[in-house]
C-alpha cells in the first residue's frame, strides 16, 4: 500500500494551487444550496474523516467536511490518483489497483489506510462498502466511527429476505413473494410459477439495479437466474438471488428518513424515482406530484416504523413501490446515503452529510417533524456518459476534452466528480455528474433543468442529454403521468432523438446556415496583410444548400448587421447572434426565442454539428455550387455490418458461446460483454455460420472492436 | 525598403492589369448573351467580311470551345468517375468570381499523327491557367483537364503552367497545381519531357519563395509524379488518385508483383506507408474545400509574415485540464493531440501526415490568429521515440515553416531514437540528423515545451536551448536526462548490490526538470494551465525576431 508519495515540499505547492480552485467552487455550492440550518461550530464531532468512494459522493462529503472545519482523507486507485475527490481532500491513500475489487472494496488497504492518517470516522458514501457489515464491524473493532447505521441494521435491511420478514413485522406493507433464497434455476421456474408471473428475480445483496431482471416467462426465468446470479457475485460477491410478484407499471417513491442513536427518528418527505432505464434511476424528483399529504404522510409513519424496528441511526431510505390507486408496498430500506439525496436537501434545507456526521457523533437530531418543511420543488437528472440511443444508455467511455457545468445560471447544483481532462473509465460507474435544479414550483424547477441541460458542455465522451432534456419537455412527465415503464412506453422502438417539427427544422437549418457565413466572414478578416484584395469581398447574400439527415434544404440568407434573415423551405427565419466561433455555446435568438444551441463540430467542408433542444444533429453547409457539383461525388458504401458482430461498447467479454463453424440462429446469444458492472448479452441478427471468433473470455475490448464475424 | 516599395508599386500595376482583365472576364461568363447581342450588331460594321466568321466572332467560339474542354461526353464521363472537370475544380477552390484566367487561347503545336487536324486542337490545350483568391488572398492555380487527352502534358501545357508559376515568383504568391493527366503526350516526343523538366525547374527555384501545394485529383504517373514531389505539400483524393513511377502493368511485367494501382499508388499507400502525400480528402469537393481552409494558414510567400486571422479565443485562456494530463506513471501514454488541441486557437488543428510516423504529430494551429507550426512526440505511438519516418517527417515540417516565417511550437516527450538494426541499416543516423538539421538552422521564433521526457540526443534535437530555442520552457512533469533511470542505473552503479536504492537516486536527481532549469537550459518551469498564455505572449515579443545565419550558396543538409 502506498501512501501518497510526494514531497513535502511539492505537495505543499500542489494543494495550495488545487485549494484555491476548490474553495470558489465549494462556495458557489454552498450559497446556491442554501441550507437552511446553520452549522454550528462549536457543536464538537470528528477532527479528521476519511471518504471510502469516489467520485461525486466523496467530494459531496468532502465539501460538508470542509464546511464542518473536518479534515478530510480521500482513498483513491492508481487511475485516480489525479481525481477531483483525491487532490480535494487533505490527504489522499492509494488503496490500490483500478478494479473495484482491488482499490475501493478492498478493505485491508483501507483500514490500513484509516491507521496511517488517523481517520477518526469513516464516510463511505454509496455503493461499495457503504451497506457492507463487514466493513462496519471492522472500523468498530478498530474504535472508528462508522457514518451510517449500526451493523445490525445494515445486516437487517442489507438482506432483501430477512429486510421483507421485518417490515411486515412492523406492519409495514410488502409485496407478496418468495421468502428465501433461490437456489437453482429450475427452483426459480418453480417459485415464479407459484407466485405467478410476472415476477422479479433480485440480488439479494443487490441495490441500484444491479442484479435484477423482469421475467413474464419460464425462459426467461431461467436466462434472468443466470445472469442475475453472475452479475450479483461480481458486484457484491454473493449470489443469493430471491424471486417476488412484480407490479407491473407501478411508480417507484421512496422516503428518506434520518434517525438517531437515542431512538428519535423523521421522514424527510418522499423522492419520486419512477423515470429509470433497466430499473436504474434517471430523473429524480421531490417532492412527487402523485401524493396527496394522507398517503404521504402514512408512507412517512410507516418507513419510520420500520427504521425503529431496526433501531436506526444515520439517513436512510425506505423504497415503495406505488401501484395507480396509490397502494404503496414496501420495497427495500437503503441503509446509506442516496445518489438522489440533494433534491430532498434542497426542498428541506437540512446538508444530510452534516446530519449523518453529527448523528455518528452520537447528537440528537436538531429538528422536529413538524419542522420538515417541503420548500419548492426539486428536480434531478443524472447525466451519464452513455449513448441514450442503444437501450437507453449504454457506457461510453473517453476523456473529457471539453467540460463545463451551468452554474452560471441561479437554482443549479452540480454534483460532480470530474472535471475537463478527465477521464471516464470503464473500471467505475460512468455517471458524469447529478444535475439539480429547484425552483418555487415544478414548472419553474423543470424551466431551469432545459435551460441548465442546454448549457451544459460535455465533449470526448457521448452523454444522456438528448434523453433527459426530451424526458423532462414530454408532456406526459409534465403532466406527472409516469412510471416506471415510462421509457419504453414512450419510446417503445427505442429513443431516437427529438423529433423536429416543421417549424423547428427551419430554426435549426437557420441557425447552422447562420453560423457557417459566421465562419466563412471571420476566414477573410486576416490582419494586417496589405495584399488582401482591395475589392470588398464582404457580401451580404448567400444562396446555400443545408444538408440534413436525408434531406437537402436550399437557402437564401440576407445579414444586415448581425441578423440573418433565412429564407428555407417556404418560411422565414430570424436568426441574432453574437457569434463567438471558439464557444461551445451559441446563445442565439431564433425568431424572437432565446435559445442556447451548441457547437459540437464545424469542418472545413461544411459540416456541422449542432446540440439543438438537447439532440444533436448533423449538417452539412454547401455553397449553392459547391452543392451543385457535391451531386457528382459517389456514394462510399459503408462495409455491411449484418455478418459482423462489433462491441457496442467498451467493456469485458465474460463468455463467448460460439465457436467458428457453428450455426447460430437469430437471435442467439453470441458473447456476453461486461461493462460498468452490466452484462449484456449480444445476440446474432441473422441466421449463419460463424466464420471467425476475434474475442476469449476476460479480453478487454473498445467499442467498435470486430467480436465475431459470421459467413 | 526598396523591395517594398517595388512590391507596392507592382501592386498597383497588378490591380490595374486585374481591371483589364476583369472586363474580359466579364465577357466570357456572359458570352452566351454577348454573342447573341453582337451577331445583331454584325451587318451594321461593314468591316467584317460576310464568308468568313469574324475575329470577334472567332473569339467567342474559342472562348466557348475552351470552357468545354473535352466536349460535354467527356464531361459526363469525368462526372461519372465520381471527378470534378478542371474548370469546376478551380470555381470551388477559388471565390467567387475571382477566377482570371490565362492562356485560354493556347493549343498545342505538334503537327505529328494527325494532331495538326482542327478536330485535335483544343483552345486552352489540356490545362486551365489563371490567378484568383481564395478568402480574398492571392492564388495561382493551374488546373489539368483530363477531358482533353486525358489531361496528358504538352509543350504548350507546360508552357502555360510555367507562365503563372514565373508570375506568381515574381509578385509573390502560392501556387496550387491541381493535377489529373495520364503523363507525357506521347505525340509530341521530347517537347513534351522538355516541358516537365521545365516546370520542375521552377518548382525548385520556387522552393521556399512561393508556398507550393498539389492536390493530385487523378492519375498522376511517369516523370510527372516529380512536379507533386517537389511542391511543399502532396494531397490527394481517395479512390480517384494515383501516384507511381511506374504502373502496374509494367510492375508486373519487371517484378512479377501482382499489385492495383490503389495498392501501388492510391492515397492510402501514401498517405501511412511511403509518406508521398501529406493528406488524403474523400472526394474532390471535400479535398477543395479543405484546401481552402489550408490555404487560410499559409502566409503568401517568404516575404509575407504568417497571416493572423481574427481570433475569438482569448489568448490568455487558461487551460486546467493540462495540469493533470501527464500520467503519474513515466511509462504510460497519453495523448499529445488532447494538449496541442487544448493549447491552439479553437481547438482548429490542420495535422499534416496524421497517418504517417504517428509518433512525431505535426501540423498548423493558430495562436491568438496567428499561423503557428507544432511539432510534438506523441507518447502514445511507440513511445513518442524519434525513427526514420519521425524524423524526416518532422524535419520536412520545420523546414517549410523556416521558410515561410511560421514560428514553431515544439512539444517535447521522446524517450529516445528507436534503437534496432532495421533502424541503424535504414540510416537512422543520416535521417536523424535532417530532424536535427532544421532545427538548428531554423531563424523562426521557437518556443519548445517539455511535457515529461527528453533524453538523451533526442533532447538535444527537439528544438532544445542548443539549438537556438528563444524559449524553452518544462512542465514540472519534465525529466531532461541522458537515459531513463533504469538504464542509466545499470551503467552508472555497475555490480552494486541494492539496484532499487540507486535507481531512486537517479530518479531524485535526474527525473525531473530542475537539471535543465539550474542550467538555464529551460527558462522556466511553469504550470501546465498557463501554457497558452504564454506561447501566446512570447509569441508577440518574438514578431520582431532578427537571426541571420552565416552566408552561404546553400546549406547541405544531410539528405
Amino acid at each position: 500500500m502506498a501512501v501518497h508519495s510526494l514531497s513535502p515540499s511539492l505537495s505543499r505547492l500542489l494543494f495550495a494551487v488545487k485549494y484555491g480552485s476548490f474553495q470558489s467552487r465549494c462556495c458557489t455550492l454552498h450559497s446556491k444550496t442554501q441550507y437552511s440550518t446553520v452549522y454550528n461550530p462549536s457543536e464538537k464531532t470528528f477532527d479528521k474523516i476519511l471518504i471510502a468512494n469516489r467520485g461525486e459522493i466523496a467530494c459531496r462529503v468532502i465539501k460538508t467536511c470542509k464546511k464542518m472545519g473536518i479534515k478530510t482523507v480521500a482513498v483513491h486507485s492508481d487511475v485516480d490518483s489525479s481525481a477531483v475527490h483525491t487532490k480535494m481532500a487533505d490527504e489522499a491513500v492509494c488503496v490500490g489497483p483500478a478494479p473495484t475489487n482491488k482499490s475501493y472494496l478492498n478493505m485491508d488497504a483501507i483500514m490500513e489506510a484509516i491507521r496511517a492518517t488517523g481517520a477518526q470516522a469513516v464516510h463511505p458514501g454509496y455503493g461499495f462498502l457503504s451497506e457492507n457489515k463487514e466493513f462496519a464491524k471492522r472500523l468498530e473493532a478498530e474504535g472508528v466511527a462508522f457514518i451510517g447505521p449500526d451493523t445490525h441494521a445494515i445486516q437487517a435491511m442489507g438482506d432483501k429476505i430477512e429486510s421483507k420478514l421485518i417490515a411486515k413485522a412492523a406492519n409495514v406493507s410488502t409485496i407478496p413473494g418468495f421468502d428465501g433464497v433461490v437456489k437453482t434455476a429450475e427452483e426459480a421456474v418453480k417459485i415464479s410459477q407459484e407466485i405467478g408471473y410476472p415476477v422479479m428475480i433480485k440480488a439479494s445483496a443487490g441495490g441500484g439495479g444491479k442484479g435484477m431482471r423482469i421475467s413474464w416467462n419460464d425462459e426467461e426465468t431461467r436466462e434472468g437466474f443466470r445472469f442475475s446470479s453472475q452479475e450479483a457475485a461480481s458486484s457484491f460477491g454473493d449470489d443469493r438471488l430471491l424471486i417476488e410478484k412484480y407490479i407491473d407499471n407501478p411508480r417507484h417513491i421512496e422516503i428518506q428518513v434520518l434517525a438517531d442513536k437515542h431512538g428519535n427518528a423523521l421522514w424527510l418527505n418522499e423522492r419520486e424515482c419512477s423515470i429509470q432505464r433497466r430499473n436504474q434511476k434517471v430523473v429524480e424528483e421531490a417532492p412527487s406530484t402523485f401524493l396527496d399529504p394522507v398517503t404521504r404522510r402514512a408512507m412517512g409513519e410507516q418507513a419510520v416504523q420500520l427504521a425503529k424496528a431496526v433501531q436506526y441511526s444515520s439517513a436512510g431510505t425506505v423504497e415503495f413501490l406505488v401501484d395507480s390507486k396509490k397502494n404503496f408496498f414496501f420495497l427495500e430500506m437503503n441503509t446509506r446515503l442516496q445518489v438522489e439525496h440533494p433534491i430532498t436537501e434542497c426542498i428541506t434545507g437540512l446538508d444530510l452529510v452534516e446530519q449523518m456526521i453529527r448523528v455518528a457523533k452520537g447528537y440528537q437530531l436538531q429538528h422536529k417533524q413538524e419542522d420538515i418543511p417541503i420548500n419548492g420543488w426539486a428536480v434531478e437528472s443524472r447525466v451519464y456518459a452513455e449513448d441514450p440511443y442503444k437501450s437507453f444508455g449504454l457506457p461510453s467511455i473517453g476523456r473529457l476534452s471539453q467540460y463545463q457545468e451551468p452554474l452560471n445560471l441561479s437554482n443549479v447544483r452540480v454534483d460532480s466528480g470530474i472535471q475537463e481532462g478527465s477521464d471516464i473509465s470503464i473500471y467505475y460507474d460512468p455517471m458524469i455528474s447529478k444535475l439539480v435544479t429547484y425552483g418555487a414550483t415544478r414548472a419553474e424547477a423543470l424551466a431551469k433543468m432545459e435551460d441548465a441541460l442546454d448549457n451544459y458542455v460535455i465533449r470526448g465522451v457521448t452523454h444522456n442529454i438528448p434523453l433527459l432534456r426530451e424526458i423532462i419537455t414530454h408532456p406526459k412527465f409534465i403532466s406527472g403521468d409516469i412510471s416506471t415503464n415510462f421509457l419504453p412506453e414512450v419510446y417503445p422502438d427505442g429513443f431516437k432523438g427529438h423529433q423536429l417539427e416543421v417549424d423547428k427544422r427551419r430554426e435549426l437549418l437557420a441557425s447552422a446556415a447562420a453560423l457557417y457565413i459566421t465562419a466563412q466572414l471571420r476566414s477573410q478578416k486576416v490582419l494586417g496583410d496589405l495584399r488582401v484584395s482591395s475589392t470588398p469581398v464582404e457580401c451580404n447574400h448567400w444562396e446555400l444548400c443545408v444538408e440534413l439527415g436525408e434531406g437537402l434544404h436550399a437557402m437564401e440568407v440576407t445579414k444586415s448587421g448581425n441578423v440573418y434573415t433565412v429564407e428555407v423551405d417556404g418560411g422565414t427565419v430570424e436568426v441574432i447572434g453574437e457569434w463567438n466561433l471558439a464557444s461551445p455555446l451559441l446563445p442565439i435568438t431564433i425568431n424572437g426565442t432565446h435559445r442556447m444551441l451548441q457547437c459540437l463540430s464545424r469542418d472545413a467542408s461544411g459540416r456541422i454539428v449542432l446540440q439543438y433542444l438537447g439532440t444533436s444533429f448533423q449538417l452539412r453547409v454547401l455553397s449553392k455550387l459547391a452543392a451543385e457539383l457535391n451531386s457528382f461525388m459517389p456514394e462510399k458504401v459503408p462495409e455491411d455490418t449484418s455478418s459482423i458482430l462489433r462491441s457496442p461498447m467498451p467493456g469485458t467479454i465474460v463468455s463467448v458461446s460460439v465457436k467458428p463453424g457453428d450455426t447460430v440462429a437469430e437471435g442467439q446469444e453470441i458473447c456476453v460483454i461486461e461493462a460498468m458492472k452490466m452484462q449484456n448479452s449480444l445476440t446474432a441478427v441473422k441466421q449463419a455460420k460463424v466464420k471467425s471468433v476475434h474475442c476469449k473470455p476476460g479480453e478487454t475490448v473498445g467499442e467498435g472492436d470486430l467480436l465475431v464475424e459470421l459467413e | 525598403m526598396a523591395a517594398f516599395t517595388v512590391a507596392r508599386s507592382s501592386c498597383r500595376l497588378l490591380s490595374g492589369l486585374r481591371t483589364s482583365f476583369r472586363g474580359l472576364a466579364q465577357v466570357k461568363h456572359g458570352a452566351a448573351a454577348a454573342s447573341v447581342q453582337q451577331s445583331r450588331l454584325r451587318p451594321d460594321r461593314r468591316w467584317y467580311s460576310a464568308g468568313h466568321p469574324s475575329v470577334r466572332e472567332r473569339i467567342e467560339q474559342k472562348r466557348e470551345a475552351a470552357l468545354v474542354g473535352g466536349g460535354q461526353a467527356r464531361i459526363d464521363a469525368q462526372h461519372k468517375r465520381g471527378k470534378l472537370t478542371a474548370r469546376e475544380r478551380v470555381a470551388l477552390l477559388l471565390d467567387p468570381d475571382s477566377f482570371v484566367e490565362t492562356d485560354m487561347f493556347v493549343e498545342h503545336r505538334c503537327s505529328d499523327f494527325g494532331m495538326e487536324q482542327d478536330r485535335n486542337k483544343f483552345p486552352g490545350d489540356s490545362v486551365v491557367t489563371g490567378r484568383g483568391r481564395i478568402n480574398g488572398r492571392l492564388v495561382y492555380v493551374f488546373s489539368q483537364d483530363f477531358t482533353v487527352f486525358g489531361g496528358s502534358l504538352s509543350g504548350a501545357h507546360a508552357q502555360k503552367i510555367c507562365k503563372i508559376m514565373d508570375q506568381a515568383m515574381m509578385v509573390g504568391a502560392p501556387v496550387i497545381g491541381l493535377n489529373d493527366s495520364g503523363g507525357a503526350r506521347i505525340q509530341e516526343g521530347v517537347e513534351s519531357l522538355a516541358g516537365y523538366a521545365d516546370i520542375f525547374l521552377r518548382n525548385v527555384l520556387a522552393s521556399g519563395v512561393v508556398p507550393q501545394i498539389s492536390l493530385v485529383m487523378g492519375p498522376c504517373a511517369g516523370g510527372a509524379v516529380y512536379s507533386p514531389a517537389l511542391t511543399d505539400f502532396t494531397f490527394m483524393v481517395k479512390d480517384t488518385s494515383y501516384l507511381f513511377i511506374t504502373g502496374p502493368d509494367v510492375v508486373k511485367s519487371v517484378t512479377n508483383e501482382d499489385v492495383t494501382q490503389e495498392e501501388l499508388g492510391g492515397a492510402k499507400t501514401h498517405t501511412t506507408v511511403s509518406g508521398v502525400a501529406h493528406h488524403a480528402f474523400e472526394n474532390d469537393v471535400e479535398a477543395l474545400l479543405n484546401l481552402r481552409e489550408f490555404f487560410n494558414f499559409l502566409p503568401l510567400s517568404n516575404k509575407d509574415p504568417a497571416p493572423i486571422r481574427e481570433c475569438h479565443d482569448p489568448s490568455d485562456r487558461l487551460v486546467p485540464s493540462l495540469d493533470h494530463i501527464v500520467p503519474f506513471e513515466t511509462t504510460k501514454a497519453y495523448d499529445m493531440l488532447d494538449i496541442i488541441q487544448a493549447i491552439v486557437d479553437e481547438r482548429d488543428f490542420f495535422e499534416i501526415m496524421p497517418n504517417y510516423a504517428k509518433n512525431i504529430v505535426v501540423g498548423f494551429a493558430r495562436m491568438n490568429g496567428r499561423t503557428v507550426g507544432i511539432v510534438g512526440n506523441q507518447p502514445k505511438v511507440a513511445s513518442g521515440c524519434l525513427d526514420i519516418n519521425s524524423s524526416v517527417k518532422g524535419a520536412r515540417f520545420v523546414r517549410f515553416c523556416d521558410a515561410f516565417n511560421i514560428p514553431i511550437i515544439t512539444f517535447v516527450d521522446v524517450p529516445g531514437f528507436l534503437p534496432g538494426t532495421a533502424q541503424e541499416y535504414g540510416g537512422i543516423i543520416r535521417h536523424g540528423a535532417k530532424l536535427l538539421f532544421a532545427f538548428a538552422e531554423a531563424t523562426v521564433p521557437k518556443i519548445t515545451i517539455i511535457t515529461r521526457k527528453a533524453y538523451g540526443g533526442a533532447y538535444d534535437v527537439m528544438s532544445s536551448k542548443h539549438l537556438r530555442g528563444d524559449v524553452n520552457y518544462a512542465w514540472p512533469t519534465a525529466e531532461v536526462a541522458v537515459m531513463g533511470a533504469k538504464g542509466a542505473v545499470q551503467i552508472i552503479f555497475r555490480g552494486k548490490e541494492n539496484q532499487a536504492e540507486a535507481e531512486a537516486e537517479y530518479v531524485e536527481k535526474f527525473a525531473n526538470p530542475f537539471p535543465a532549469a539550474v542550467r538555464g537550459f529551460v527558462d522556466d518551469i511553469i504550470e501546465p494551465s498557463t501554457t497558452r498564455r504564454k506561447i501566446c505572449r512570447d509569441l508577440e515579443v518574438l514578431a520582431s525576431k532578427k537571426q541571420v545565419n552565416p552566408w552561404k550558396k546553400h546549406a547541405n543538409i544531410p539528405l
